[in-house]
């Protein structure tokens, strides 16, 4: 299996190797794989890869592997958010930020861009993603509207944050195999002037999507299968626990900063006291910075979950919302042919016409069907490897912490025996 | 435990001292009932004194100890005792008879089991300090204390020692100035004072921070139960999710004793706040003292001035707390002097019990004490320090447990 997929990747004009291991965007938060001790890069569309070697053949088995997660499909499409940049006109201040395309797909004419985009340039994308591929699920954008005065949106903080949430949306995009190959999305990487583009409404929208559409509400579902009905269960609770677990990982944020506050005060009463004393100065000046130190680290660990993990727990959230509203839809679909088939029945209309209409409704429904469980999978997968990715990165995290403070400690400790 | 209470072992003075020849030990705290003084009952706790020779434990010889029990009251009032005979000694101090500086989870309640055992270390460790010390150790009633049970209480009131304590007391209590302050001493009353504040700060902040690190661990085991019930709607990420639930709560549970332990650090804290007021004691005698003495060569400066008036033939009245009408009576120039002389010599002597007994004993005991308190902090200080290195070690080694797991997930 290996051997053919090694093949396959070289011979279709890949790129080697050497260059797919060295990310475009290498200052992405990255966090160890299960294999690695050290930090390591990631593939471009984020999964995490072995190092040891860029062109060696365990880094290469590795991708396979993840090849396989991603049941075997190629990449030839790479894309990377980074650069955020303040812009300040007449009108309005806003944050753009820098585009990376690299790619051998034919359906490109260049193998690389670079340009330009803002919030609002990503927000079209994902809709016209939406209107336009209505039966597949779209990843979410971090939230639109940020309360002014509560949040400064041109802190360090906050663009950054978003600026991964952009990135982490263009991958999961690029990484599907229907929404990647959207003329809209390619036109967001490639068009110099995307204003223009949206001005002239080239809504270019597939034959599902214009059928979907035109799907009116207000059909009564007769009976959701089980497949899609387990689905929804399951994103029930889902959101339950993770809206629980945002909730504990606020409170462990308070409860953190509070222990930070009252370290703050400990530290120097050891100081002072130290300023009276004679043979005791030494051990109660150290004492006093190295109480101050930790009180660093303990910050430090604190301001990365506040903004690497929640704003990841959030993002799910979001994108649950979007996979149920796509689960409504399929309903709506399933509910239309369902009433047009017993239209056909009760009224006993003619075959011409009314059949074809049915049957319309039949495919839509099935393809709909269809691509909602190859979504699912996929979400599925990825929801796995990013709370994997997560999970350990918090774990991490608190390693480090406690490893920081022990050895302020021990070497403290060591200065005075 | 022995290596336990060696490290509560205080600094062995030069001298000869009684635990030098005898093993003390607080080894047990017991619950008792029964009627108070207003005829009440009462719970209260009693702590087993085992005291046993020195060289006695040997080769397959392990006697059994001789033992008595004792309630806090009565360490008290050895301690009184001690403070009233010895007024030039920093007395070593009690553990709190109620529970201070407490953080939230931890009991105010002196009944709490984990107050008690706190309560007889502490308890030990006085006997032990005041079993090493140089003068203290030789005192006959600290003796009978440990090896009396019942004719005790009856030998420290045939002292007499009440009697100069309610003095004590009064004199301690009162405002007075003194003229020229000995300025060692009066740096000495300083730095005890300091010594107070900055150790009560301490303790208090400490006992806030405490607070604050329980919260943290404790909110961790949420993530327990919510990884576990998360689980359930999981196939392949469930076991990771289970198994790392479970090392968040064993993470949150692991605050409770590393709370308990650093208890011990805070206790040390305390002793030296505690050690601190023994301090000023002294300094507040030798005050009292050096007052006495001004009062005396006052009243000698003053009577002296009379005589030359009344030689000189200037009276003038004075009011000097009866002392006027008592020497200049109707006595005749002769008995006058012979009464100055009197009162010349009763300042010497006065000046003579100041400076050679108690500055000399009392310096002495505080350079023993300063001595004492640099090793013991400083031995408290880095036993701390050990202490957050294990709490470190723990917490790696937690989380290192929980990061495998999420990785399996």
């Amino acid at each position: 299996m290996s051997a053919g997929n090694a093949n396959s990747l070289t011979s279709s004009g890949q790129q080697s190797i050497e260059e797919v291991s060295h990310p475009l965007s290498a200052e992405e938060s990255v966090l160890s794989s299960p294999d690695t001790a050290n930090a390591d890069l990631s593939l471009l569309n984020g999964t995490p890869v072995d190092t040891s070697s860029p062109a060696s053949s365990s880094s290469l088995v590795n991708r396979l592997q993840l090849d396989d997660d991603l049941n075997g499909e190629t990449h030839d499409l790479f894309v990377s958010v980074d650069d955020p940049k303040k812009h300040v006109s007449t009108m309005e201040t806003y944050i753009t930020y820098r585009v990376t395309t690299k790619t051998t797909r034919t359906e490109f004419d260049l193998p690389e861009y670079s340009l330009r985009r803002r919030y609002q340039d990503f927000d079209w994308l994902r809709n016209k993603l939406e209107e336009s591929q209505p039966t597949h699920l779209v990843p979410p954008l971090p939230e639109k509207f940020v309360m002014k005065g509560v949040v400064d949106r041109f802190s360090e903080e906050f663009v950054e944050t978003r600026r991964k949430a952009l990135d982490k949306f263009l991958k999961r995009v690029a990484d599907h195999p229907v929404l990647s190959f959207n003329e809209n999305f390619n036109v967001f990487l490639t068009a110099k002037d995307l204003n223009s583009y949206k001005k002239q409404g080239l809504a270019l929208l597939t034959k599902m999507s214009e059928s979907v559409k035109n799907v009116t509400g207000g059909y009564k579902l007769r009976s959701r299968p089980l497949e899609f009905a387990a689905m929804l269960d399951y994103l029930d609770v889902f959101t339950q626990k993770l809206g629980t677990i945002d909730r504990i990982a606020q409170r462990i944020i308070k409860e953190q900063s509070e222990y930070l506050m009252e370290l703050r005060d400990y530290g120097p009463l050891y100081s002072s006291w130290a300023a009276f004393e004679g043979e005791l100065q030494k051990p109660l000046k150290s004492v006093s910075e190295c109480v101050t130190s930790c009180a660093t680290a303990l910050e430090e660990l604190t301001d990365d979950m506040s903004e690497d993990f929640l704003p990841v727990l959030r993002e799910y959230v979001l994108y649950i919302e979007s996979m149920k509203n796509v689960l409504k839809k399929r309903d709506q679909v399933q509910a239309e042919y369902e009433a047009k088939l017993e239209a056909i029945v009760v009224r006993k209309e003619e075959k011409i016409g009314v059949p074809m209409d049915v049957e319309k409704c039949q495919d839509r429904m099935e393809c709909f069907n269809a691509d909602l469980k190859a979504d699912w999978e996929r979400w599925q997968n990825n929801k796995r490897q990013d709370f994997r990715q997560l999970l350990t990165g918090m774990a991490e995290k608190n390693i480090q912490y406690y490893e920081k403070v022990g050895q302020i400690v021990r070497s403290m400790y060591k200065s005075q025996v | 435990m022995t290596s336990e209470k060696e490290s509560r072992v205080p600094i062995m003075a030069e001298g000869s001292c009684l635990l030098r020849k005898m093993e003390i030990s607080v080894a047990e705290a017991e619950k008792r009932t029964g009627k108070n003084a207003v005829n009440m009952q009462e719970t209260y706790t009693v702590y087993l004194i085992e005291t046993r020779p020195a060289d006695s434990v040997t080769e397959g010889h392990n006697p059994v100890p001789d033992s008595l029990w004792r309630r806090y009251s009565e360490f008290e009032l050895l301690r009184n005792y001690l403070l009233v005979t010895y007024p030039f000694i920093v007395i070593p101090p009690l553990p709190e008879k109620r529970a201070e500086f407490v953080w939230h989870k931890l009991s105010a309640d002196n009944m709490d089991p984990d107050f008690v055992e706190r309560r007889r270390i502490g308890l030990e460790n006085f006997l032990l300090r005041v079993a090493s010390h140089p003068v203290l150790s030789s005192d006959k009633i600290f003796f009978l204390f440990l090896t009396e049970e019942n004719g005790w209480k009856e030998a420290v009131f045939e002292t007499g020692f009440l009697a100069k304590s309610d003095s004590r007391l009064k004199a301690l209590n009162a405002t007075f100035r003194v003229k020229n302050p000995d300025k060692r001493f009066s740096e000495l009353k300083h730095y005890s004072d300091e010594l107070q504040s900055v150790t009560s700060q301490l303790l208090r902040v400490r006992a806030r921070v405490a607070d604050r690190l329980y919260g943290v661990y404790k909110v961790h085991g949420n993530y327990g139960r919510v990884f576990s019930e998360w689980s359930a709607i999981e196939k392949e990420m469930g076991d990771g999710l289970q198994s790392a639930g479970h090392h968040m709560d064993a993470y949150a549970a692991s605050v409770d004793d590393i709370l308990e332990e650093e208890e011990h650090y805070a206790d040390q804290l305390k002793e030296y706040l505690f050690y601190a007021e023994a301090v000023k004691a002294v300094c507040r005698k030798h005050e009292l003292l050096q007052y006495e003495l001004e009062t005396a060569s006052q009243d000698l400066a003053s009577k002296k001035q009379q005589q030359e008036e009344l030689a000189a033939g200037t009276v003038r009245t004075f009011s000097f707390k009866g002392m006027t009408s008592k020497l200049f009576g109707q006595e005749t120039p002769e008995q006058r002097e012979a009464k100055l002389k009197v009162l010349e010599e009763q300042i010497k002597e006065g000046e003579e019990e100041l400076q050679k007994e108690f500055v000399k004993n009392a310096w002495k005991d505080i350079e023993r004490f300063k001595e004492q308190k640099d090793h013991d902090l400083r031995e408290a200080l880095m036993s701390y320090a050990v202490m957050q290195i294990s709490m470190c070690k723990k917490g790696i080694q937690v989380w290192t447990n929980a990061k495998e797991c999420f990785s399996k997930m």
